[in-house]
Parts: C-alpha cells; sequence; structure tokens
C-alpha cells in the first residue's frame, strides 16, 4: 500500500493528468470522456511522455498493433515501472490484453483474444457491475476478449455468460467492453475515483 | 460478482458495426493476396488485411472484370491472422455481399476497385449483420453510402496508382464541405442536402458536429511513410494501403515503416526516420496521364 500513496502524492495542482496510450485505437474517444469528466490528458506515444503523470488509460484497438509499437518505443519497461510505483491504470479491450500476464504483465489475469467471436457475434449488453451505483451499465463489446484466468488478488466485478468482463486489481481496472464509446461516464469515474482522482462534482469548465 | 446468470445480448447494431471501425482508428490496413503475406502484415503492425486475389495495381494492368475473391482464399487468410479480415464485394452485387457474411468476414468493401454490378444501385448495407466500408470522393456520396448503412467511410483516391493527388483531393472536398455545412443556418441545410445529394437528417448531423457520423479512412495511391503522413494531417483518422506495400521492393520494412509514421504522423523526425533506406516504392502510374475509362474513382452512383 506504500508505493500506492507515494504514487498518489500529487506535486503538482490543477486538475490531474491522465495519459492516453496513443500508439493505435479509440484513445480520443478516452480523452473526449475525461475531459467531460474535467481531468486534463495527454496522448503517450514515447517513454518521455509519461513524466508526471497521474494514471494511464489504455484504450481499444488492435492489441498486436498496440504491442509491436510498445516494443518499438520501448515503452514496456517504463511502463511496468510505473505499475511497479502502483500508477493507476485503466484498460478496455485492447487495453485489457495489454495489462495481462502475457504482455505488459501488469494484471494477473490472462486476456483471451477475440473469445467471443468475429465481428458478427460483437454485441450490446447491459448488466449490473459491482462498485458502480445507479443501475446497470451499457456495455458494447467488439471482437471482446474475456478472462480465461485470473489470481486471488483479482476481483471480478461483472462476467457475461461466467466469463469475467471486468477485473480490478488494487488500482488497476480492466474492461473486455467500451464505456468509452456508448457515452457512458460511470466507469471513467470509477476508475479516477479507485485512483483518488476524481474531481469535485461542483467542477465546471 | 453481479452477473453469473444468461444476458441478453443485441449482436450487430449499427454501434458495433462503427464501433469496430473506432477500434482501428490511427491504423493501417493492407491489401494482402495470400495467407503468407497476411501474416507478413499482421507482423508489421497491420491493424487489419484487406484480402483480395489481385492487388489494385495488377488488375489494373490485368483489366476484365474483377470480382469478389475466392472463399477459399479468405478463409486461409482468415485462418493466418487473429487481426480483423476485410473483403471486397462489387458494387451493387448483394449476393456478394451475402457470400462474404457467410464466411464472416470482419467488414465487406463495397469497393470501385472491383467491376461494378449495378449502374445506379449500391447494397442495402442496412440488410447486412457484417458492417460495410464505403469509398467516396465528396462529403454528398458518403453521405448517400451511410445513409446506404455503411459504417466507415474512405476516401477514394485513384486505386493501383501509387499517386496521392486524388487521396488529397477527394480528403481535402470531404473535410471542406463539412466545414462550409458547419457554418450554415439551419434553414440552409434542406438547400445544402440537396446540392450535395445527400440525406437531409445526416446533413443535419454533420453540420452540427463537424465531423461524419463514422470514422473516416483515406485510401488510393498511398505509397510512402510521408504519404501516410500527410493524409493523416489532412484529417484522415486512418489509411488503406493497397498495392503500396506488396508491390514494393522490400514489403516487410515498408509496411513497419508506414504503420510507424501513421502513429507519428505529426513527428517529421519520426517520419523522416521511418522513410529511410526503405528501397523502391511501387511502380507507381501518374493518374493525370489516364484516361477516364481508366478511371476507378468515378465508380460509385
Amino acid at each position: 500500500m506504500s508505493a500506492e500513496a507515494s504514487a498518489s502524492q500529487r506535486t503538482v495542482s490543477g486538475p490531474p493528468l491522465v495519459g492516453v496510450l496513443a500508439l493505435q485505437g479509440d484513445f480520443e474517444a478516452h480523452e473526449r470522456m475525461l475531459h467531460a469528466i474535467g481531468v486534463r490528458t495527454r496522448q503517450v506515444r514515447v517513454p518521455a511522455d509519461l513524466d508526471g503523470l497521474d494514471a494511464l488509460v489504455l484504450p481499444g484497438g488492435e492489441s498486436t498493433v498496440m504491442s509491436l509499437g510498445v516494443a518499438r518505443e520501448g515503452l514496456a519497461e517504463p511502463l511496468r515501472a510505473l505499475a511497479a510505483r502502483g500508477l493507476p491504470m485503466f484498460g478496455t479491450c485492447a487495453g485489457m490484453i495489454m495489462l495481462d500476464r502475457e504482455h505488459l504483465g501488469i494484471l494477473d489475469v490472462v486476456a483471451e483474444r477475440n473469445a467471443f467471436g468475429r465481428q458478427l457475434h460483437s454485441f450490446e449488453a447491459s448488466f449490473e457491475l459491482d462498485g458502480v451505483p445507479g443501475g446497470p451499465v451499457h456495455a458494447i463489446f467488439i471482437r471482446a476478449p474475456w478472462i480465461s484466468e485470473y489470481g486471488p488478488g483479482v476481483s471480478v466485478l461483472a462476467a457475461v455468460d461466467g466469463h469475467p468482463v471486468a477485473v480490478r486489481q488494487g488500482r488497476v481496472l480492466a474492461l473486455s467492453f467500451h464505456p468509452e464509446l456508448t457515452g457512458e461516464e460511470r466507469l471513467h469515474r470509477f476508475f479516477l475515483s479507485l485512483a483518488g482522482l476524481l474531481p469535485e462534482p461542483a467542477k465546471e469548465d | 460478482m453481479s452477473t453469473n446468470g444468461h444476458i441478453a445480448r443485441d449482436e450487430s447494431t449499427f454501434t458495433t458495426k462503427a464501433g469496430l471501425a473506432e477500434m482501428l482508428k490511427g491504423g493501417v490496413i493492407m491489401d494482402v493476396v495470400t495467407p503468407e503475406q497476411a501474416r507478413i502484415a499482421e507482423a508489421a503492425g497491420a491493424a487489419a488485411v484487406m484480402a483480395l486475389e489481385r492487388v489494385p495495381a495488377d488488375i489494373r494492368r490485368d483489366g476484365g472484370v474483377a470480382r469478389m475473391s475466392d472463399p477459399e482464399m479468405i478463409k486461409g487468410i482468415q485462418e493466418a491472422v487473429s487481426i480483423p479480415v476485410m473483403a471486397k464485394a462489387r458494387i451493387g452485387h448483394f449476393a456478394e455481399a451475402q457470400v462474404l457474411e457467410a464466411l464472416e468476414v470482419d467488414y465487406i468493401d463495397e469497393s470501385e476497385v472491383l467491376t461494378p454490378a449495378d449502374t445506379a444501385n449500391h447494397i442495402d448495407k442496412w440488410a447486412f449483420k457484417a458492417p460495410f466500408v464505403c469509398g467516396a470522393t465528396n462529403l454528398g456520396e458518403a453521405l448517400r453510402r451511410i445513409g446506404e448503412g455503411a459504417a466507415m467511410i474512405r476516401s477514394k483516391g485513384e486505386a493501383g496508382t501509387g499517386d496521392i493527388v486524388n487521396a488529397v483531393t477527394h480528403l481535402r472536398k470531404i473535410r471542406s464541405e463539412i466545414r462550409w455545412l458547419t457554418v450554415l443556418g439551419p434553414e440552409e441545410l434542406a438547400s445544402a442536402a440537396k446540392e450535395l445529394q445527400a440525406p437531409l437528417p445526416l446533413v443535419r448531423q454533420v453540420a452540427a458536429d463537424g465531423k461524419l457520423p463514422v470514422v473516416l479512412f483515406c485510401a488510393g495511391g498511398i505509397a510512402t511513410p510521408a504519404d501516410a503522413s500527410l493524409v493523416m494531417q489532412l484529417g484522415a483518422e486512418g489509411v488503406f494501403v493497397g498495392s503500396g506495400i506488396f508491390k514494393s521492393s522490400n514489403p516487410e520494412q515498408r509496411a513497419r515503416a508506414i504503420v510507424e509514421a501513421t502513429t507519428h504522423y505529426a513527428d517529421p523526425e519520426r517520419v523522416a526516420a521511418a522513410s529511410t533506406g526503405l528501397g523502391a516504392a511501387m511502380e507507381s502510374i501518374e493518374t493525370s496521364k489516364l484516361g477516364a475509362e481508366q478511371l476507378l474513382s468515378p465508380r460509385g452512383w
């Protein structure tokens, strides 16, 4: 817990700064959600972009493209080091895959790619998600992964037909679906709240 | 855990169709004609592959009627890679599209690169579970395709030339017509819709949002990393590269370089590094030297 505490000691005042991995995918949709909530964002393409972040989002996209990009840019070690120091991280779909044991190894899970099938089996569904009040979450799954294995430190927050699709480990949150595409702000708020970064509700731009 | 029981799923909605295009953003979609090429494309960082029998440069050279690819070839490519696999149907050839949907391709390209099957009508794309991408040379054409159910648009350019000029023209046209709509008054939009030959509700939506309601990629003539950077700076949200990769002297390296330049399109030093030592680009054709009957981009209505 001390690592988490040190990472949460922000030295800069003003709205939190959340990095969004911008190698490929729907990173701009995440930025729109975060701006609407009142936090600042920075697109992350190279290690220098990671300096001074309060949290990091790994967006949806193609995980093979992101993996190759992470390797090309030398981002894997800096990302693992930040995770070890307790930087809060939030992955959606390909971002969930990037966080798993077989990729960055930040989440103690195995994400099975395209587990729900090809694009014809992409779907929308609504369900309750532990820790997110206000009724069912409407979720969009696109060639989505599910969690096929997870360690004891991982909490499953929601499942579809018995397959975990939302997991949390400390201040790392991963979803198989895309709240950034449905305008569902509660998941981004939930993450920022886990990260201790949620702006005051009265905030107006 | 909150949810153990069966959850009702709503499959293949317009949101899931347009959503896959959102996932492809910032990426490069590469034409491939064999499973081996598909594997090379995936390993180089393609966000998706377009499975077809001949790349546009060869279709242009060979002439004759260009049709949907052999299902066996498409299946071989689907088995070779884990990224989305797209395939082309002829304009208006809904039976080819039905075959591609039965093969579970991830996106159908109703493409002017193939020989059109209908001289007046495009496919009714609302009738399909598979999403469609369509080409456009201007905003009206893009909105007509979206009105027919397309979930992604690509500017057409001139496929198989290696000449970027028409890609630039079409992208600039679409973007400038979008900007034009945003400054019109509400009472002027019906007239604008008539001028664009586009559905009024979509014209209103574009005027309000300042962008297309679906993702816009650029296609047709991209041959170099700098070409990718150019069209991304002009507002493309990703690129299709047809003949430009596997008709070049070093496809694997060029594919990686175009992926890198698409990610770092706004950083000239990175585009310069990606452009270095790539060998020869594809054999190219100057579009302005082509006769009207040799142009592919006017196909579509």
